[in-house]
């Protein structure tokens, strides 16, 4: 077919060959620069909008009254910490230890079907993940809560932190393995005292980039953390974030909560970017 | 429990080492029986939790599901206040949404994969498949943001050009309030967000392609682009409708930039530029609002709806990847 279809083009005219070929190349090259131009604008509109209304009082106060000027977002920032430590204590958990189950029992008659959910799970939108911790831990306790926003983002972290387990655990050769056992280690000394350090980098990296992925995440909090315009440091009343405070801000009237708003998304943007960059840093020299 | 093996050795190791526990009256096996079930439960873990979100949801659900039957799929009346829920238009807004973003989206993703896996060398493509990945890390709400402040005055802009124009006003397709929020708006937006997936895995499939294939082509005299057309591209087609799917998967749930910028009306759309929602959208713009058991209900059983063809699309789209390409192509 290939070889049929190629004669038949070396029959046509040369010329209009070589003229399709030149335009490829320039749609092609289009295409890439067309890829990449939203990321430019976006990043461009943020530092533009977002730089000036960094000070101080942004990282440290409370936000002012509406349509005042001032104030800021430490509630929220300190939220979205508060958010990333039930998330990270349910995600790593299970995501880790289902990482070893994959990467470390490949012969268990389960390994196909929990590869294949956790293929499923990295699919399911994470506003659907919110609707499931609401009414498992919203609805029994009456009122929203923190703990419901850090456990939907746990579920959403999950997948990914099984998947960058499983990979770098895959990349420590077996006769690692082989000499462990031959010092008559045990099958979970070899796992937790060897297999484990080595990998440790990527798991670390992994986590973080799974992290990073649900700190930006908005939809899941919206009916389960809700958001609070005040200081709480209590699980089980609503909790601020830094993504909450983003959608709220920028459909709000205010001009001075738009540029609360452009200077989260800016802040939350640089620590997304700066934990991406890392990753792939770390990754690379993995690869190496 | 039969020990499995590691995957470099299978067998070695293992009897040798349960050579060496039976000397050690079974102290070794004790601690490993105890990791075993610990890392056995967490990874059940998992099941547990797509078992409990399916159940949830349906038991969510289930008043809307009693009352309304499968009718609620077809129905195009969504009124809150006289509790009559029917989620025909968001599932028309969610269907158009995404498959108008494919529409713009996959044929730059290709181009751009092409760019960095065939045409760039490679000091530019590294950095510009990092790039390429940073969009895929931009928060949907940061998205939603920009969409809001940046392109829906570009959109109002086009809007009201159309407006204008005696001729393509009277097309019903195009007409539309100019607010700058809706449809078009949301296409636009999840599309730039969508090309990151559809890009990362087309790059991956084709550089997955031997090279024997291309200089195999080239030999019979073909041009680069005849090379990609007839012997790159195809080989790797598989895998690309992997990604696309991938990519279909990400669009039909993604939530905040699309409700920040489709304009959130309950009808079914008519209008490239009208406003309307999405299954997610509606979801995410009235859970807190929903005051009466009928209408939460109704919420949750969309949210349900969205579960189950956003699992059904992404395992679709594992199973494409995974084979990736067949030796020959037809």
């Amino acid at each position: 077919m290939t070889v049929r279809s190629l004669a038949k083009h070396g029959r046509s005219n040369r010329l209009r060959r070589r003229f399709a070929d030149a335009f490829a190349t320039g749609v092609i090259v289009l295409a890439a620069a067309i890829v990449l131009t939203p990321l430019v604008l976006v990043l461009a509109y943020l530092i533009g909008r977002g730089v000036g209304s960094l000070d101080l009082a942004f990282f440290t106060q409370l936000p002012a009254p509406a349509g005042e000027p001032g104030g800021g977002v430490a509630h929220a920032i300190v939220g979205t910490l508060e958010l990333l430590v039930i998330a990270s204590v349910i995600g790593l958990t299970i995501g880790i230890g289902t990482g070893v189950f994959v990467a470390e029992y490949p012969a268990h008659p389960l390994v196909p079907t929990v590869r294949l959910l956790s293929d499923a799970l990295i699919g399911i939108p994470a506003i659907v993940m919110g609707l499931v911790a609401y009414a498992l831990i919203v609805v029994p306790f009456h009122h929203f809560n923190g703990l419901s926003g850090g456990v939907s983002l746990g579920l959403i972290m999950i997948p990914y932190v099984v998947r960058a387990t499983d990979e770098v655990m895959r990349l420590v050769p077996g006769t690692v393995r082989e000499a462990g056992f031959a010092l008559g280690l045990p099958r979970w000394r070899v796992i937790v005292s060897i297999v484990i350090p080595s990998a440790a980098s990527g798991i670390i990296t992994g986590a973080m980039l799974a992290m990073a992925r649900v700190a930006g995440e908005a939809a899941p909090l919206l009916f389960t953390a809700f958001g609070n315009q005040y200081w709480n440091f209590d699980p089980l009343k609503p909790i601020a974030a830094l993504p909450l405070v983003i959608y709220t801000y920028s459909i709000s009237p205010y001009d001075s909560w738009h540029r609360i708003a452009s200077a989260s998304s800016l802040v939350l943007v640089v620590f997304v970017l700066l934990t991406t960059a890392l990753t792939r840093f770390v990754f690379a020299r993995r690869a190496r | 429990m039969d020990r499995p093996s590691t995957p470099a050795s299978p067998s070695g190791p293992s009897a040798a080492r349960r050579r060496l526990s039976k000397r050690t009256k079974g102290l070794l096996p004790a601690g490993d029986r105890l990791f075993d079930v610990v890392i056995l439960l967490l990874a059940s873990m998992i099941l547990v939790i797509t078992v409990l979100a399916g159940w949830v949801l349906l038991r969510g659900g289930g008043l809307a599901l009693r009352t309304y039957g499968l009718g609620f799929l077809t129905g195009t009346t969504w009124d809150p206040v006289h509790q009559e829920f029917g989620a025909l238009p968001f599932i028309v807004g969610t269907l158009a949404t995404s498959f108008l973003a494919l529409l713009l989206a996959v044929p730059l993703a290709v181009g751009a994969a092409l760019f960095v896996s065939e045409y760039a060398p490679r000091i530019v493509a590294e950095p510009v498949s990092y790039l390429i990945e940073l969009l895929a890390a931009i928060p949907s709400v940061v998205y939603g943001f920009w969409g809001i402040f940046v392109l829906a005055p570009v959109v109002r802009s086009i809007q009201i050009a159309i407006f204008l124009d005696p001729r393509l006003r009277e097309i019903g397709f195009l007409s539309s309030t100019p607010t700058g929020l809706g449809l078009f708006t949301a296409v636009l937006i999840l599309s730039v967000m969508i090309i990151p997936f559809t890009a990362s895995v087309a790059r991956d499939v084709l550089r997955l392609v031997p090279q024997d294939q291309r200089e195999a082509a080239y030999a019979l005299g073909a041009t680069r682009w005849e090379v990609m057309r007839h012997a790159v591209l195809p080989y790797a087609r598989a895998g690309i409708l992997g990604g696309v799917l991938l990519s279909l998967g990400r669009a039909l749930g993604e939530t905040m930039a699309v409700t920040m910028v489709i304009g959130n009306r309950t009808a079914v759309v008519h209008s490239l530029f009208g406003q309307t929602a999405t299954m997610a959208s509606v979801i995410a713009n009235e859970f807190t609002e929903a005051n009466t058991p009928a209408h939460l209900s109704s919420l949750i059983l969309v949210g349900l709806v969205l579960f189950l063809i956003t699992i059904l699309v992404n395992l679709v789209a594992r199973v494409l990847i995974h084979r990736l390409t067949p030796e020959g192509i037809t």
